[in-house]
């Protein structure tokens, strides 16, 4: 399957002893000159990259406060060294988070303090060269951005930040991310990181819409681009036809359907993920975030809802009102924007939606907090929302649900290994170790509880466990989205009840 | 007045200023830099007043550090109050009884465990040393200055507790040396060992302090991940570059679509 070894799944997660450079030259591709052109940066390594490097240091060290304080205020504590799902996975010590960052805080004390310009092998700095900046590309690359690490530092130092600057530095001097970098720039000519042209995405609708139909004989519409509608419904582009994403988006038509509600879809802005954030880059991230401000506008809605995406829902929450703000000509009763499972939850609360439970009593289910929405946004009024509101709509629409471990879930969850720009095939022996930590979370609740299923509200985390489940021996479909299973549970009125009832009287009795 | 309580005399104007300039510095530095994005550490609180409390909580009880080590977190927390307690115990040698501030230094908790805090002081930076050394993962993460550090420190509380247990100083006398940096009006140090190499490696630190980690203290107040507060569908943020950008924004935005 691989050149690299799946880890073991142990009963208890242990803290694993040092394996110098075990991941040493593990990297992405290398972004091509016209994918670094697209998005203003150079297309091959600058001749003087290094005073390149560092002024693009200088510029983010004025510009950032988090970049400024985190690089001077590390004690080298050590209470992050456990804390990094690739740590965990890998072994390899410059995945502790403390020593990541000190790939890049080395070169600042050099060059930037007192202590590094007259003793640097006193305080650990060094020049700036080819090899740091290898060791730069590789190691800045196995960090999904989670924020686990923040949570535990006593300073809240958060790598995600010193990584997005090596990032954008790296991108300055003209060594980017392939991956990233490339779908940037689909979605500055096409809309959507995928590149799925308007004309694939109608016809992918109207199938979709046909689907449902013959499925429950309801006549559920996926809007596209209908100006006037109320609802401007900004989801990954991954929903359009991967799985179990795809089971997803039809959750959201059907609730949108039973809400009565008028909705769509939007062309221009066919896509929630915003990839500036990974490169640390402010102004292609608001470059990208303004398309959802000009969709809005042009077609004219009241109100943003957001789909299941993770990053993509820091950005919207954390950011969007910053990027592409302010929203004053939206509906300011609602919250802008607003989550899917907001927007479910608060309708079932007010019983406006009628379930049938049973039509998951086939599964048992446990939820994977996404990093970066349980740790970089909220959901609802109440801090810990982003917790309590997904599993409220899953306990709504589902018999059995089991949580994992404590210290793997709420704002202590593992990355499902692939976030931050890490998914792609080229970093798989990343990716397969890195989930590591969640595989043995999960597993654990399979054989203590039978947990069958997985439910996630993340288009990477979904993409990312289809992908790793089977290394390490659980099938691919063990992940759901969690509007998959409001859309297997939802009655929608009017639809054939009796085929569906024998549907479930037949699979009870196997 | 002898040469060494001139060259003391000196250092201390020197290392005060160093440690008041470059700290200043830093924290002129550090509110400057705008934090353009809410980055806020989720779950946060909601409010400016939920802010000060979980900073509180921060800096006083080491919450994160607590929820990530209790070895760490037990060895840190005794240091640093410990140090904080001594701070104050030290304070009556620099203040007179009828200075307002004398309440904070002459009172129980002070003057009681006060005089115990430079055991709490070595023996937090003797588990903190001792976790630096046997933990490989942290072991891994130490440069020079990190054991210096803590070397540093252990043996200001060394000579302290050595002037207390062991060699009492002057006191009278120091205390007047002090309090006539403070009104110009020098006085002689009294010429002991112990106090010299105790002061003098409090004039290191001071001097240290503004280019070293120990900027973590004034760091962590300006950590957004901590001080921000959760409002950011509710209250728009933005820094003054970005606000520069903003501007010319809905072009940009439309020509990459073109």
């Amino acid at each position: 399957m691989a050149d690299f070894e799946t880890p073991e799944l142990k009963e208890y997660s242990v803290i694993p002893a040092l394996e110098r450079d075990t991941m040493k030259g593990t990297q992405p591709f290398i972004a091509k000159p016209d994918h670094q052109a697209s998005l203003g940066f150079p297309g091959e390594l600058v001749d003087n990259w290094k005073d390149v490097a560092l002024d693009k240091m200088g510029d983010l060290l004025s510009r950032y406060r988090s970049f400024q304080v985190y690089l001077d205020s590390c004690v080298k504590c050590g209470a992050c060294t456990d804390k990094c799902h690739y740590f965990l996975g890998t072994s390899d010590p410059k995945n502790m988070p403390v020593a990541r960052q000190d790939l890049l805080r080395s070169v600042y004390r050099r060059y930037f303090t007192f202590a590094g310009k007259w003793f640097p092998k006193l305080v650990g700095a060094r020049d700036m060269d080819k090899e740091v900046l290898d060791e730069w590309y590789s190691y800045f690359h196995q960090c999904s951005q989670c924020r686990r690490c923040s949570v535990f530092c006593p300073y809240g130092i958060d790598t995600a930040e010193i990584s997005m600057a090596a990032r954008e530095i790296m991108d300055a001097v003209g060594v980017g991310q392939k991956y990233c970098n490339e779908i940037i720039g689909k979605v500055f000519k096409v809309g959507n990181n995928l590149g799925l042209p308007e004309k694939a995405l109608k016809d992918t609708l109207l199938d979709l819409e046909e689907e449902i139909l013959d499925d429950t004989g309801v006549p559920v519409k996926l809007p596209l681009d209908v100006k006037g509608a109320d609802i401007l419904l900004v989801t990954p582009s991954a929903d359009f036809f991967a799985e179990p994403h795809i089971d997803g988006l039809i959750g959201y038509a059907k609730v949108f359907h039973e809400a009565g509600v008028s909705w769509t879809l939007s062309s221009h802005a066919s896509e929630a993920g915003n990839f500036g954030m990974f490169i640390g880059s402010y102004e292609n991230m608001q470059n990208i975030a303004v398309r959802i401000r000009e969709a809005a506008l042009d077609l004219g809605v009241k109100r943003l809802v957001h789909g299941e995406c993770g990053h993509a829902w820091r950005v919207a929450y954390s950011f969007w009102n910053t990027l592409a703000g302010p929203f004053d000509f939206l509906d300011q009763n609602y919250p802008i924007p607003q989550h899917i499972c907001e927007f479910t939850w608060d309708l079932i609360q007010q019983d406006k939606l009628k379930f049938d439970k049973s039509e998951n009593d086939h599964m048992t289910l446990t939820f994977h907090d996404s990093c970066n929405v349980a740790r970089a946004t909220r959901m609802g009024d109440k801090p810990g929302g982003q917790f309590d509101i997904p599993r409220n709509v899953i306990k709504a629409v589902c018999n059995n649900y089991v949580d994992m471990e404590e210290s793997t879930i709420k704002e202590a969850t593992f990355c499902c290994g692939g976030g931050g720009g890490l998914l792609t095939d080229d970093l798989m022996e990343v990716r397969v170790k890195g989930a590591l930590p969640r595989m043995e979370a999960l597993n654990d609740v399979v054989e203590e509880h039978g947990v069958t299923n997985m439910a996630a509200i993340c288009a990477i985390c979904k993409s990312q466990f289809t992908k790793v489940l089977p290394y390490y021996k659980m099938p691919m479909d063990m992940i759901v989205s969690v509007h998959q299973l409001v859309s297997e549970a939802i009655i929608l009125t009017g639809a054939d009840d009796g085929s569906d009832e024998q549907e479930t009287s037949s699979e009870s009795e196997d | 007045m002898t040469i060494l309580s001139g060259v003391y005399i000196f250092l201390f104007y020197a290392a005060m200023a160093i440690f008041l300039l470059g700290l200043a510095n830093r924290i002129r530095i550090y509110a400057r830099t705008p934090a353009p994005l809410k980055i806020v550490t989720t779950p946060a609180p909601v409010t400016q007043a939920g802010v000060v409390m979980r900073m509180t909580r921060e800096v006083v009880l080491f919450e994160s550090l607590f929820k990530s080590s209790k070895w760490t977190w037990i060895f840190g927390w005794i240091f640093h109050l410990s140090l904080l307690l001594a701070f104050f115990r030290h304070l009556r040698y620099v203040i007179s009884p009828d200075f307002f501030l004398w309440p904070l230094v002459n009172n129980l908790v002070v003057q009681s465990f006060g005089l115990y805090a430079g055991f709490g002081i070595a023996i937090g930076l003797a588990g903190l040393f001792a976790r630096r050394i046997l933990v490989d993962r942290v072991r891994y993460i130490s440069n020079p200055s990190d054991y210096l550090m803590l070397i540093l420190i252990f043996a200001i509380a060394m000579t302290g507790l050595g002037m207390t247990y062991v060699a009492p100083t002057d006191i009278v006398s120091l205390k007047m040396f002090i309090l006539g940096l403070f009104y110009f009006d020098w006085q002689p140090l009294p010429d002991d060992l112990m106090l010299l190499a105790h002061l003098t490696l409090v004039l290191v630190l001071m001097i240290i302090f503004p280019i070293s980690k120990l900027l973590h203290a004034p760091g962590v107040f300006f950590s957004p991940t901590r001080n921000q507060v959760d409002n950011a569908r509710e209250k728009r943020h933005l820094a003054p570059w970005a606000a520069k950008l903003d501007a010319t924004r809905s072009g940009s935005g439309s020509q990459q679509n073109g």
